[in-house]
């Protein structure tokens, strides 16, 4: 019976690092969808976003609930002016060029906020309760509680606005066919800076969670990397894929850290990845072939 | 004749990737309310020409080296494509490009982006759609993917008239269509500019239905206009009858040449 409570136990945590992920694959679906750039920086975006919480919130002192839309708006805007400053002046490159540009842009995040900040590692100021949570009798971090319920929220929001809103239409018609958008009156270079910006905002986001469960350091954004693995599984311009994938990757990622050993997770985690590449390489949920990198 | 004309397209040169010249000096001119066709062989440049219009040409790497376009007495160089979209300038691409993984009520919704900005806004836009194609109306929740290739045009043309435009570019409306459904969206175009007035400059490979809508015809060879007039007049004309109708003439050969554009044509596209 313990054993059932203690794999549940397991699973749940293996949830609440999955709706971060599943969030940190957003961020890369959006920017893919609009302008199909595979942005190697989402993680350092990530990682910027739980800094810029920790400056304001630790270093100005504001309150949490001022420091959290900052720090979310401050990532949007890094997503902007990314977009404005870098990848559109790329427009008509070869997607391998675009690639390495986001590879070097990742880089120079992290040297910028090694400069400011230092390079050891920090604990974001609480603005979660520690109390702890029972599910029935199963135990639950209440951080990560949090982080699923929020997350699951924005990526439910996510999906219904793509359906219903008008601007979802202008951005999948947008990925579909570009021409075709802009002859339809759709400000497609206005579409791709929304993307951007929204992509960097998500990314932010999962940023102070990510930090308000383990803490901030400038080497956090490698928990893109299992995010990029969700987004190559579940397919780069699928939504859906990056929910079910981030979920079902968190839960995997769980039990083999807990049943297997924790130096496997990252072997299990690019396995999974070879596997479902040479099984469709466009994804499972995906629409398009990946450009060739 | 310069007022009333909704587009007036002056001396342009168009070249692809610095290199190619497609356009070499060409002039147009679409009067208000009226229907124009633009016809020409395979390669004339009869697309370049309505993307050079629609500015959807820089997509392409492609660039206007000389000339002037002036659309509703305004100089179109500089403007975005989807500003000028706004300003009432619709292009109804070769091809139909539906966007193939939305519905057709997401494909309309799509061109309501025409619209923005605009002081007065027709509403109920889809009904008039709707009402034009009925088979839209039905079909409404299905991806455009999956529409035959008629209901696709008939979708491209639906989605111009929600933007409710002052002129559309029309490219090719019966490319891949049976002759049976060239005439029902052409009976469909004929009926929407006289109902609604808007102007047409209307490219096409098939003569004979496009002399049927338009009152005014263009016919380029190789970058240029060879050769314009009212449409009844260039009905009369014996080498246009020869080459574009395939009738009169040395009647063997003129069919041999149709087949042979027709097998060119279904080899490029
Ligand atoms: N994007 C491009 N880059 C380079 N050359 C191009 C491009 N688009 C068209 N061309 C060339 O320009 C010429 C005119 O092409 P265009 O598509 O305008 O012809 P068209 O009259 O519309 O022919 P069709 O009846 O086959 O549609 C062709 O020789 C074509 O190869
Ligand atoms: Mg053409």
């Amino acid at each position: 019976m313990s054993e059932w409570l203690f794999f549940l136990e397991v699973t749940l945590a293996g949830l609440g690092s999955g709706a971060l992920l599943a969030l940190t694959a957003l961020a890369y679906v959006l920017i893919y969808k609009a302008t199909r750039v595979v942005n190697l920086a989402v993680g350092e975006m990530l990682m910027l976003g739980a800094y810029l919480f920790f400056a304001f919130a630790a270093g100005w002192g504001l309150s949490a609930w001022i420091a959290i839309p900052l720090a979310i708006i401050g990532g949007g805007l890094v997503g902007g002016i990314v977009e404005r400053g870098l990848i559109r002046p790329m427009l008509g490159e070869s997607a391998i060029s675009v690639f390495m540009v986001t590879v070097g842009l990742g880089s120079v995040i992290v040297g910028l906020v090694e400069l400011v900040w230092g390079t050891d590692p920090r604990a974001l100021p609480a603005f979660i309760d520690t109390s702890p949570l029972f599910l029935g009798e199963a135990y639950v971090s209440r951080k990560i509680a949090v982080a699923f319920v929020t997350a699951a929220i924005v990526i439910g929001l996510f999906l219904i606005l793509f359906r219903f809103w008008r601007g979802g239409v202008a951005l999948r018609a947008t990925a579909t066919d570009q021409a075709a958008a802009y002859s339809c009156g759709i400000n497609v270079p206005g579409v791709y800076s929304a993307a951007w910006v929204i992509g960097g905002a998500t990314a932010a986001g999962a940023g102070l969670l990510l930090g308000a469960i383990g803490g901030i350091s400038p080497v956090m954004g490698v928990f893109g990397l299992s995010a990029l693995v969700v987004v190559i599984v579940g397919g780069l311009d699928s939504v859906l894929g990056a929910l079910i994938g981030g979920l079902a990757l968190g839960m995997i990622q769980s039990w083999t850290s807990t049943y297997v050993g924790g130096e496997y997770t990252n072997v299990v985690t690019f396995g999974i990845m070879i596997f479902a590449l040479m099984l469709r390489p466009y994804g499972l949920f995906g629409t398009h072939e990946i450009e060739r990198l | 004749m310069s007022t009333d004309a909704i587009l007036e397209i002056e001396n342009i040169e168009l070249v692809y990737n610095r290199s190619v010249q497609v356009l070499k000096g060409l002039s147009l001119t679409v009067p208000r309310g009226q229907v124009v066709t633009l016809l020409g062989s395979n390669g004339a440049g009869k697309s370049s020409t309505l993307k050079a219009v629609s500015r959807l040409l820089f997509l392409e790497n492609g660039d206007l080296t000389a000339g002037r376009i002036r659309f509703d007495g305004m100089d179109t160089k500089g403007q975005s494509p989807h500003a000028l979209v706004r300003r009432g300038l619709f292009h109804v691409m070769e091809g139909r490009r539906v966007f193939e993984d939305l519905t057709v009520e997401e494909n309309l919704t799509a061109a309501t982006f025409a619209t923005t900005g605009r002081a007065e806004k027709r509403p109920n836009g889809f009904d008039a759609v709707y009402e034009y194609f009925p088979r839209l109306h039905e079909r409404r929740k299905a991806l455009a993917g999956y529409l035959s290739g008629g209901e696709q045009q008939m979708l491209a043309i639906g989605r111009a008239l929600v933007a409710d435009p002052k002129l559309i570019l029309l490219d090719e409306p019966s490319l891949g269509l049976s002759p049976q459904l060239v005439e029902e969206i052409f009976t469909i175009i004929g009926k929407i500019s006289r109902q609604t007035g808007v102007s047409m400059l209307l490219v096409e490979q098939n003569a004979a239905v496009a002399f049927a809508v338009a009152q005014y015809g263009y016919i380029m060879e190789s970058g240029r206009i060879q050769l314009d007039g009212p449409t009844d007049r260039l009905l009369a004309d014996q080498d246009v009858r020869e080459f574009y109708l395939g009738t009169g003439g040395d009647r063997e050969r003129s069919y041999r040449d149709i087949k042979h554009y027709k097998r060119r044509k279904r080899w490029l596209s």
